[in-house]
């Protein structure tokens, strides 16, 4: 274990892809980490009263386990500095579940800092659910 | 109902402290499909440098929307909450979050915008030790879907 190291980074690097499950007991165990409690991600009936397919996803769950793969690519989740993302579509969770894709792709290395960038793309039923979803890690 | 503009540049005062503890951090990282040991295993954690277990990256957001709601709930601020969707967030880390942190976080609204018919705000949540340590600035951007009222 521990942190990759930064002379073993380049540009042009790829993570994954790695493909995530997620089910509705996900985003229960994930609104009780989380703190977010809004029933659009836990309950099939109220999703589709206010216009949605089915239950979906948090954003900031998608987010987060797209960070995973990125942590776990970088060897140690305490390197992540910096990290942003658009949600730009929901991902829709059935009663069967569900699963995204993340994969990424090194756009910079930083020798001086060890600062290195990232950009990943999530997908969810072969349509990008982040948009603009770019990561920094610390390498050293 | 229309967001307040006048909410523009408000800063609050700091709400917390949350405590931060080692069964958050282990529900938080297993909901993120997360098994890195820095977020388990507290040798683990301090063989890598930290001073305990390791929040995950993206764990802040908790805390940024635990501090949130002082504006977002206020009925002046004009906040139709049944109508927000989370539009962009970004996390800058100054270092991680660990077990052992009481955190506090002060927000601020950095901008109130229309477009299309919506309403977008970035807010930003500076989160700190209660000791003045920088631990993590969150930006958060919601929209306000408009509608007929």
């Amino acid at each position: 274990m521990g942190a990759r190291s930064l002379d073993s980074v380049s540009v042009g690097d790829v993570l994954g892809p790695v493909s995530v499950p997620v089910g509705r007991d996900t985003l229960v165990a994930y609104a009780n980490a989380s703190g977010d409690q809004n029933p659009i991600h836990q309950d099939e009936e109220f999703a589709r009263s206010v216009g949605l397919p089915d239950v979906i996803a948090h954003g900031m769950w998608t987010m987060g386990a797209a960070a995973t793969v990125l942590a776990d690519w970088a060897g140690d989740a305490g390197r992540v500095v910096e990290y942003g993302t658009r949600f730009t579509k929901p991902v829709v969770v059935p009663s069967s579940g569900a699963e995204i894709q993340v994969e990424g792709k090194v756009t910079s290395v930083d020798a001086e800092t060890g600062r290195v960038g990232v950009e990943l793309t999530v997908t969810s039923e072969g349509q990008k659910v982040l948009g603009r979803c770019v990561a920094v890690v610390r390498l050293g | 109902m229309a967001v307040n503009a006048d909410f523009l540049g408000r800063t609050y005062p700091p709400s917390g402290p949350y405590p931060v503890d080692a069964a958050l951090i282990a529900a938080f990282a297993a909901a993120v499909g997360s098994s890195d040991p820095v977020h388990t295993d507290p040798e683990a954690a301090r063989a890598a440098g930290y001073a305990d277990v390791v929040a995950p990256p993206t764990m802040a957001v908790r805390f940024a929307q635990a501090s949130d709601r002082a504006y977002v709930a206020d009925p002046e601020a004009g906040i139709d909450y049944s109508r927000v969707v989370h539009g962009e967030q970004r996390f800058v880390h100054h270092r991680p979050i660990t077990a052992g942190d009481e955190v506090l976080g002060t927000l601020t609204v950095d901008q109130i915008r229309q477009a299309g018919g919506h309403s977008m705000i970035t807010t930003r949540t500076e989160l700190a030790t209660a000791a003045g340590e920088a631990l993590a600035t969150c930006t958060s951007t919601i929209v306000v879907r408009g509608g007929e009222d």
